[in-house]
């Protein structure tokens, strides 16, 4: 479902991604990780046709990122960093507008709605305008959004990043279920949700990837811990 | 319902659900009145609306980039560009979406003045020809000024800057028109130059739609200039959009 081939990009001087390949089926949760500045975010940016690549091509779904963005755009759901909105709208309304720019209506779309107000647990909050929220609630928002239209491809930047541990669970929760029908890909440090989430992991620093395998694999090859694997491979292969 | 209606409406909506619109409603239309009955309108004894269309230009200077400032500026600060452009809609229709809301709201706000016409029309017997030209000059102005701060907004994150940015840009093109000024450019640059300063500000065609003469080549001069700018405002977003 998503076919990333040799995506390169540089910001200036700094190559923040340099010939990441990769691809991911139905059915799988891929973690990307990586310390801070490694190139997580600056991929799925490319992968959700948000900036262009310098390099390197990628398809989701079928549709590649550099000639059918909005086909892409359209089969793809995306949580970005902070999960941005617009403030001064209701929980409701913003949803109705991700509904119309999807051309989601009628029936379509209070069906939509009644099955992701539940399932992201945001009934209690409906009608109250997204500046007024906590950080949990927005993240909650923002995942919302990213389901509305039942996308087959599921792209979440950090999805549980400011949630408290109920949250969290929640959250691993409802990725775990929906994982059977979609392609799921995450990105993050907290590497034991990568153990509760996620069927694969790819490591990336430096803007390469250095290892991509499944978290079990990788503590059995090192016969350490997650954490401690990650360290290993971030510090050995980036000095 | 398209993409670019559902953010025309979200756009459009967004003025109301914030104290943005009263604001600047109530502001425009007292500063709009003042200026207008402030001097010469009764003394003039000639019922028409010249008094509020002299004034216009000056005044949309200010409150046309306030309006603007905020359409990619706040965007870009909040990251909700990050969202709008990973929803499946392309930059050009976003732009022309949020433009076009911002330039309904400005012609609500023109036609908020109506109590001016109603004056006019009680106190005399103006031309209403003259009033209708006026009011679609008026209006292609505040599209030509909406495009260049719609422009500024697109290159700064910062809204006090794109709103200076904004200020300085059209009062250029406002006193670049003015007699004045192109007496001063007329002592170092040669006639045609003078000519072509003269031709590129709004207060050249604005006088003529004022004047009740609707020319092809002014409408050309607010369309171009719209097309424009916002054309240019697409392409810096493209570009700047992730910085």
């Amino acid at each position: 479902m998503i076919e990333v081939k040799g995506l390169r990009r540089r910001f200036g001087p700094v190559v923040a991604v340099d010939g990441v390949s990769f691809s991911a089926a139905k059915g799988q949760v891929l973690g990307l990780l990586g310390p801070n500045g490694a190139g997580k975010t600056t991929t799925m940016r490319m992968l959700t046709c948000y900036i262009r690549p310098d390099g390197g091509t990628a398809s989701v779904c079928g549709n590649d990122i550099l000639t059918d963005s909005i086909g892409v755009r359209r089969s793809l759901g995306y949580l970005a960093e902070n999960s941005p909105a617009y403030p001064e709208m209701t929980v409701g309304g913003f949803l109705k507008f991700i509904c119309d720019v999807r051309q989601i209506k009628g029936r379509r779309r209070r069906q939509a709605l009644d099955r992701v107000v539940p399932m992201c647990a945001i009934d209690s909050v409906y009608h109250q305008t997204i500046e007024t929220l906590s950080k949990g609630y927005k993240r909650r928002v923002g995942l919302a959004q990213a389901l509305i239209h039942d996308p087959d491809v599921l792209i979440l930047d950090e999805p549980t990043d400011g949630l408290d541990p109920n949250q969290k669970h929640e959250v691993r929760k409802l990725i775990g279920a929906m994982a059977k029908d979609k392609c799921i890909i995450i990105s993050t440090h907290i590497l034991e949700e990568v153990e509760a989430v996620c069927s694969r992991a790819i490591i990336v620093a430096r803007g390469k990837v250095l290892v991509d395998s499944t978290p079990q694999e990788l503590k059995d090859k090192h016969h350490a811990s997650l954490d401690e694997v990650f360290r290993k491979i971030t510090r050995s292969k980036c000095a | 319902m398209n993409s670019f209606w559902a953010v025309f409406k979200r756009e459009l909506k967004s003025y109301f659900t914030t104290p943005l619109a009263y604001v600047f409603l109530v502001i425009f239309l007292f500063f709009s009145g003042y200026l207008t009955f402030k001097e010469g309108f009764y003394e003039a004894r000639q019922a028409d609306l010249k008094p509020f269309f002299v004034n216009l230009p000056l005044l949309f200077v200010f409150m046309v980039p306030s309006t603007a400032m905020r359409l990619w500026a706040e965007e870009r600060k909040v990251g909700s560009v990050e969202l709008l452009f990973t929803l499946p809609i392309t930059i050009v229709q976003a732009v022309l979406a949020k433009f076009f809301a911002a330039w309904l709201f400005l012609g609500i706000a023109l036609a908020l003045t109506f109590p001016l016409v109603v004056t006019v029309c009680y106190l005399g017997n103006p031309d209403i020809g003259l009033i209708v030209t006026g009011y679609l000059g008026a209006f292609l102005m505040a599209g030509g000024f909406l495009a260049i701060g719609c422009f500024f907004s697109a290159l700064s994150k910062n809204q006090v800057i794109a709103f200076v940015l904004s200020v300085v840009a059209c009062a250029v093109l406002v006193f670049a028109g003015m007699p004045t000024t192109l007496n001063y450019v007329s002592t170092f640059l040669p006639p045609g130059m003078v000519a072509a300063v003269e031709g590129m500000s709004f207060q050249v065609h604005f006088d003529s739609m004022q004047r009740g003469i609707l020319q092809f080549q002014d409408l050309a001069y607010f369309v171009l200039l719209i097309a424009g700018w916002v054309a240019a405002c697409a392409i810096v977003l493209d570009e700047r959009k992730a910085s």
